[in-house]
């Protein structure tokens, strides 16, 4: 369970989240749409400890992020994170990518690391492309990649931030069926993204950010259907 | 086709100034290098405000013409210090120094030619700092690096000349000498150009070949 309390962050003058209450339960899928600027993907990177919280606090498993004691690298690896940017690593082949923080962080065993990832990457649809370098693959591809090399950890939580604005169209459909299917299999997982059709599909709720707060949270039919916030009405009717 | 009164004996005599040169060039750009490495990943982590006493002790050893800092150091490490030193400590010291702060800007714009977002997809899969610098960022920034590197190293090679002036018969020096005898300065600094071409070639190679190899990404 991922809980969320009353969290505040700012960068510089600048506050980015002013307060946000959002608990996630094991098998849930989340969607956070808004404007960019809203505060969801920094909601994100706080959730892994990338950034620092201002005030509040975030509890993985019970765990808090960012109190003193805790061990980021190690609850990282409860946490698989998929940025927006493809982020290869661009000397190792697609099947040395999803290897590398196996053994590295879990210490497996290079033939059970192996074994994984090639088991992640034929799940993703990558599986002939295991000694390939990460230049020759597409976007989706490389995006597609990312996802197997997060899934290789054996995360219990997956946060997803904004994994197809930076593809071509054609290549979106491909990165949204694999969420799909993640999402059909039971992952827990919180989704920051712009395809509307997408978080109504997949989400068991999806949650509006505006300016830092978050201003509606509701199952996608009613969020979609009946929305009550104005500022989500106009960000809807703008979106579609 | 020429006469010249060059011996075997002397060939041998190059060799050997060969030999000092590629010794101190050796010791110079590894130590160099090791030095550079730790004072520019130590400059890149601490910033420029908490880094700038050591920026500025590299700029001094960067700005100084080598010739000055080998004397200089010599008087100093010599006559006051009273360090019972020989030339060549003394050159190894003041060339490996002067190899760090050239060195220690390549892995400086190495690093930071890494992309911030590709070291935080490593951090947040659980990666240490130090995984991350191990795994990532050096064979990275390694490849940024490499051709400044190559171009340093066979620059300190020909700068190592001039540790003469500290009494090192290196090879340009050997020369001079054979020159102050033999008054065949065009064939000896003939052999000697190519005394230097033999031992910066397999390094210029070298590059060459890592290059190629690191071309897929």
């Amino acid at each position: 369970m991922i809980e969320i309390e009353n969290v505040r962050k700012s960068f510089g003058t600048l506050e980015v989240l002013k307060g946000i209450d959002l608990t996630v339960q094991k098998g849930e899928v989340v969607t956070v749409i808004g404007g960019s600027g809203s505060g969801k993907s920094t909601l994100l990177t706080c959730i892994n400890g990338l950034e620092p919280i201002d005030s509040g606090r975030i509890l993985v498993d019970g765990t808090e992020v960012h109190a003193k004691a805790t061990d980021l690298n190690r609850l990282r690896r409860k946490i698989g994170i998929v940025f927006q940017q493809f982020n290869a690593f661009p000397h190792l082949t697609v099947l040395e990518n999803v290897m590398l923080a196996q053994v590295k962080v879990l210490k497996r065993p290079k033939a059970e690391a192996e074994a994984e990832a090639v088991k992640q990457l034929n799940h993703v649809g990558l599986g002939d492309k295991l000694a390939v370098y990460p230049s020759r693959l597409s976007g989706g591809q490389q995006q597609r990649m990312a996802i197997a090399r997060a899934l290789a950890m054996s995360p219990g939580y997956m946060l997803f931030d904004e994994v197809t604005s930076a593809l071509d169209p054609q290549l979106v459909g491909e990165v949204l069926d694999t969420l799909r299917m993640l999402a059909r299999e039971g992952m827990t997982m919180i989704c920051v993204t712009h395809e509307m059709k997408f978080a109504r599909e997949v989400s068991d709720r999806v949650a509006f950010f505006h300016k830092g707060v978050m201003a509606e949270i509701a199952p996608p039919d009613h969020l979609f259907g009946a929305p009550r916030d104005p500022e989500l009405q106009k960000f809807l009717s703008a979106t579609h | 086709m020429f006469d010249t009164a060059l011996t075997s004996a002397d060939f041998a005599f190059l060799a050997r100034g060969a030999g000092v040169t590629i010794l101190v060039t050796l010791i110079a750009v590894i130590a160099g290098t090791v030095l550079g490495i730790v004072f520019g990943v130590f400059r890149y982590q601490v910033g420029p405000l908490w880094a700038a006493p050591l920026t500025f002790v590299l700029d001094v050893f960067r700005s100084i013409p080598l010739l000055i800092q080998l004397v200089l150091a010599n008087a100093f490490l010599g006559t006051i210090l009273r360090l019972n030193l020989s030339g060549f400590t003394v050159a190894c010291i003041i060339l490996s120094l002067y190899t760090a702060a050239f060195c220690s800007e390549i892995v400086r714009g190495g690093i930071e030619a890494v992309p911030m977002t590709t070291r935080r997809a490593a951090r947040s899969l659980g990666m240490s700092w130090g995984q991350d610098m191990w795994s990532i960022v050096l064979p990275l920034a390694t490849r940024v690096a490499l051709p400044s590197w190559i171009g340093l190293a066979l620059g300190v090679m020909k700068d190592s000349a001039l540790v003469y002036i500290v009494q090192v018969t290196e090879l340009l020096k050997s020369t001079q000498i054979l020159i102050t005898r033999l008054q065949e300065p065009l064939l000896l600094l003939l052999i000697c150009g190519a005394f230097y071409f033999v031992i910066s070639f397999p390094l210029a190679r070298l590059g060459g070949y890592l290059e190629k190899r690191w071309s897929h990404d």
